[in-house]
């Protein structure tokens, strides 16, 4: 039997690389990375998309993602590159495919890579900032959130596929600030600034660590949002991965550091 | 709409009280609907609201068709809005329990209690517990006889519904046969009841309804038993009991399937699902004749979508969905009368793109492959199936699946030689008259395809699978009187089976055999011929937690069989009494009033032919032989071949 090659012309080559920035909002923060990846790729098919894809049997539309917001976990600053094999204008790509995808998961920004910062996406990703909003009083979180910086190092059991793993909840943590809810003054904030580290500490895994340190247990499970990810200035803020400015400074945290 | 409505029959979004609930379950994304096609609109907008459940988890309820088309052609009515509602995992009911939020749909997040139908399609008869949850969760009184005029219609349908006695006590109403236009009557009839006022509230709607003589209202029918003598505990009668309902009710048949090109948009899931593809009906119905079949004979006669209108909805299908296949459904696609054409214009349309073909076809001959090779143009030719169903010609004769064993070795020969690197075949165990000699017929197949394909191919690397089914006599079916073979029968002719591949290794190894134990088999006999006695059994099961008895790792035949022994002794009757029984060409069967337009005679003598190896033909190619079908429902057979071709589209493509 004659083993069947792969037919037709190599795969076209690329030409233009863009990076874009997406948000998973309401219901759709419910999506997996897996749920959002097949959304995607079906919506660059609808949208028509001209992608550079890999050669063979099953050639992939050319996507790259970087650390994905974890299932239930809203987002405002998701990142993907996508490569292409015909030049568009970055803005018309994304108004196409978010025309296109589940309302939720929504196009933000994009940008020609050539306009974008020096170095790989990958590259940019320094620090994620993080909003919680908890059911408890901000007096007993500024205690809890206090008492977590006081320490070096925490370190928590994640469950993962292969079991349980074990990892520092304390020291990626740049900053953390509690405030109260501006409509709902008995609801919690915290604002967390988190360094990129492997594996990436999550939201839930902080709050592992304030059980941990002072024993506080959410009353109702917290709804987290990713606020942004990107450069990490000195002065703790977390800047834009896709643009070319001097990082702004957003004011000097009240840090509790 | 009053506000002071409790809140399980309130229409406001619940979204907010599930939200921190979906945090602590796995795969959330199934809850929360939004889908790309989904549709939402103003509850106060129109007068009638249907739930519309698939009664298994959401990655095998969304891809359902018969959901998928009833959601937009009642959603693209002006009187209707539909929204859909899937059974919640384990984990999740728990929950919903903890937190008192009642069964919701996905669309609006609204209570199932606030809607005026809760429409509940059967694919299989394994769904029913799941549907019992969702009336517990969504605050539905279980029995139908509790139910009051503030709680929703609860309505069966699907190929389940065809006998749907086992169910009574839990459904208001059922309806048989295609759901597209039975459910717009439906709608008509609640609306102009509504808009009067309600007159005589729950009990003159579900009259209305039954009057209609396609609405089938079990509480309107009187079931009596044989209480001595040689028949004890079968049915004596079943009799209407009250005026305007009539006698038998009938199946509905869609005419014309061109009219009726749903999905327009199909519903693209956010979370994983067992088809990530989309599917065009290309015709309903099938004639072949296959005695086991049940689909077969309840959804006579063949009516053909027409190759313009495939091709019609293959390519707005593919723009609204973004899916990569398009799978062309029927019971035998191979059988449309311009398949041919079909495939070569739709392969040749869609060449240069990526989307790809899949045919689910398992006909025995060379034809089929012809087919196939059509749809794998780019070099994907993996797997193909064939279903032979019975391992021996004689059973063969016995259940009307005309293949010989030369037709079986020619076909696999010519699909190995073009390059088909494996072999699938499907077989049922436990089917009427089957002794071991014909399941060990299987092994000899199995073995003979391994050496067709060593020969056409040259090579020793040949792969063939086995997988075998146990077969479930089923209403409206010539089978319907036969005796069910019990699981131990199944599970030894299985395991001698199985020593018989592997006793030549040289060629079993190359042999793969799937197949599934007898036990959930048995539990689907009892569903598909029980009677109203079994809806205790049911609801046994359910109250000691049975749940999602579709999947092996849930479903628990101890349970069922503790159940069925508490229940039914009562009755002088037992689990065989459902199941492993023959019936007599006399004897009242549960579903002899739920009229699928097929003749009771005829099915007996079909039986008869069975029993003697005597095969039918298909009324397609030969002529009619009177199945009953055409002339009781006022329906003809629609097949080509017209003759005519695929419209040349714009762009072949979507637009750069
Ligand atoms: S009535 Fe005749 S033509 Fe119609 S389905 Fe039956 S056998 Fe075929």
């Amino acid at each position: 039997m004659a083993r069947r090659q792969p037919e037709g012309p190599p795969p076209a080559p690329i030409v233009q690389r863009i990076r874009v920035q997406y948000a998973k909002r309401g219901r759709m923060r419910f999506s997996s990375h897996r749920d959002f990846a097949r959304a995607f790729e079906r919506s660059l098919r609808r949208a028509a998309v001209p992608m550079a894809y890999s050669a063979g049997f099953h050639p992939h539309p050319k996507i790259s993602y970087v650390g994905a917001a974890p299932t239930g976990v809203g987002s405002e600053a998701e990142y993907l590159e996508i490569a292409l094999a015909e030049r568009c204008e970055p803005a018309d790509v994304i108004a196409a495919i978010d025309a296109v995808l589940p309302d939720g998961l929504d196009m933000v920004l994009a940008v020609d890579v050539l306009d974008a910062p020096p170095g790989s996406l990958p590259d940019q990703i320094q620090a994620s900032h993080w909003r919680l909003e908890l059911a408890d009083d901000p007096a007993v979180l500024v205690e809890a959130v206090a008492e977590l910086m006081r320490h070096e190092s925490v370190m928590v059991d994640r469950l993962t596929k292969d079991g349980k793993r074990s990892i520092d909840a304390r020291a990626a943590i740049v900053t953390g600030i509690v405030s109260a809810g501006t409509e709902d003054q008995s609801r919690a904030i915290i604002e967390l600034v988190v360094r990129q580290a492997t594996p990436a500490v999550r939201p839930d895994d902080v709050l592992a660590a304030l059980t941990s340190v002072a024993g506080f247990a959410p009353s109702q499970p917290p709804r987290a949002t990713r606020l942004a990810q990107g450069p990490l200035s000195e002065n703790g803020a977390v800047g834009d991965p896709l643009r070319i400015t001097t990082v702004k400074d957003t004011g000097t945290p009240v840090s509790t550091r | 709409m009053s506000a002071n409505k409790p809140e399980y029959q309130s229409p406001e979004s619940l979204f907010d009280r599930l939200d921190p609930l979906l945090t602590q379950v796995s795969k959330p994304i199934q809850y929360v609907g939004g889908e790309l096609n989904a549709r939402s609109k103003d509850w106060d907008s129109v007068p009638v609201h249907w739930a519309l459940m698939y009664p298994d988890a959401y990655e095998v309820g969304l891809p359902n068709q018969g959901v998928q088309i009833l959601y937009e052609v009642l959603n693209e009515r002006s009187d209707a809005l539909a929204e859909r509602t899937y059974a919640v995992w384990p984990d999740l009911e728990k929950l919903l329990r903890e937190h008192g939020v009642p069964q919701f749909t996905v669309d609006g997040h609204r209570a199932v209690g606030a809607f005026d139908v809760l429409g509940v399609s059967f694919a299989t008869e394994l769904g029913y517990t799941n549907m019992l949850t969702a009336l517990d969760l969504a605050g539905i009184p279980m029995h139908a006889a509790d139910r009051g005029d503030e709680h929703p219609i609860v309505l069966g349908g699907g190929h389940a519904a065809f006998n749907p006695e086992p169910i009574s006590d839990f459904i208001d109403a059922a309806v048989l046969g295609d759901g597209e236009q039975i459910v717009g009557a439906i709608t008509e009839v609640i609306a102009a009841h509504k808009a009067a006022g309600s007159p005589g509230g729950r009990d003159e709607l579900l009259v209305r309804l039954a009057e209609t003589g396609g609405v089938y209202v079990p509480r309107f029918y009187d079931v009596s038993y044989v209480l001595d003598g040689p028949s004890a505990g079968q049915l004596a009668s079943v009799r209407p009991n009250r005026d305007r309902v009539p006698e038998r009710v009938s199946k509905h048949t869609v005419m014309d399937l061109d009219e009726w090109p749903y999905p327009k948009t199909p519903l693209v899931p956010m979370a994983e699902s067992v088809h990530e593809r989309m599917s065009v009906e290309i015709f309903r119905g099938c004639t072949r004749g296959c005695r086991f079949c049940q689909a077969g004979m309840i959804t006579r006669p063949v009516r053909e979508r027409s190759i313009e209108g495939i091709g019609k909805m293959v390519e707005s299908g593919l723009a609204a969905t973004g899916f990569e296949e398009v799978g062309l459904l029927s019971l035998s696609s191979a059988d449309h009368s311009e398949i041919g054409p079909l495939a070569k214009q739709l392969a040749d349309r869609y060449e240069e793109s990526r989307v790809s073909l899949s045919l689910p076809s398992t006909r025995v001959d060379a034809f089929n492959i012809d087919l196939a090779n059509e749809f794998s143009r780019n070099g994907r030719r993996s797997g193909l199936t064939f279903a032979p169903e019975g391992g021996s010609e004689r059973l063969r004769r016995v259940i009307n699946k005309m293949v010989s064993h030369e037709d079986l070795i020619s076909t696999v020969t010519a699909a190995y030689s073009q390059g088909w690197r494996q072999v699938k075949l499907y077989f049922m165990c436990g089917l009427p008259t089957e002794t071991d000699e014909d399941v060990l017929e299987i092994a000899t197949m199995a073995q003979d395809v391994i050496r067709a394909g060593r020969t056409a191919t040259g090579s020793r690397d040949i792969k063939a699978t086995v997988s075998i089914g146990g077969f479930v006599p089923k209403p409206h079916t010539p089978f319907q009187w036969a005796a069910q073979a019990a699981p131990e029968v199944v599970d030894s002719r299985l395991k001698k089976l199985r020593d018989a591949i592997n006793s030549d290794r040289s060629l079993g190894r190359n042999i793969g055999m799937r197949y599934h134990d007898g036990q959930p088999s048995l539990i689907e006999g009892l569903l598909s011929r029980g009677d109203r006695r079994v809806g205790a059994v049911i609801e046994r099961v359910w109250r000691s937690g049975g749940r999602f008895d579709g999947w092996s790792e849930h479903f628990s035949y101890q349970r069922w069989l503790d159940a069925a022994d508490a229940v039914l002794p009562a009755h002088g009757v037992d689990i065989g009494f459902f199941t492993t029984r023959e019936r007599d060409a006399d004897e009242v069967l549960p579903w002899d009033h739920l009229d699928s337009g097929l003749d009771k005679q005829w099915l007996w003598d079909d039986w008869q032919d069975a029993l003697t190896g005597y095969e039918q033909d298909d009324c397609r190619w030969t002529p009619c032989f009177d199945c009953g079908v055409c002339p009781t429902m006022g329906t003809d057979i629609q097949v080509g071949p017209t003759g005519r071709s695929l419209l040349p589209l714009a762009a072949a493509t979507p637009k750069r």
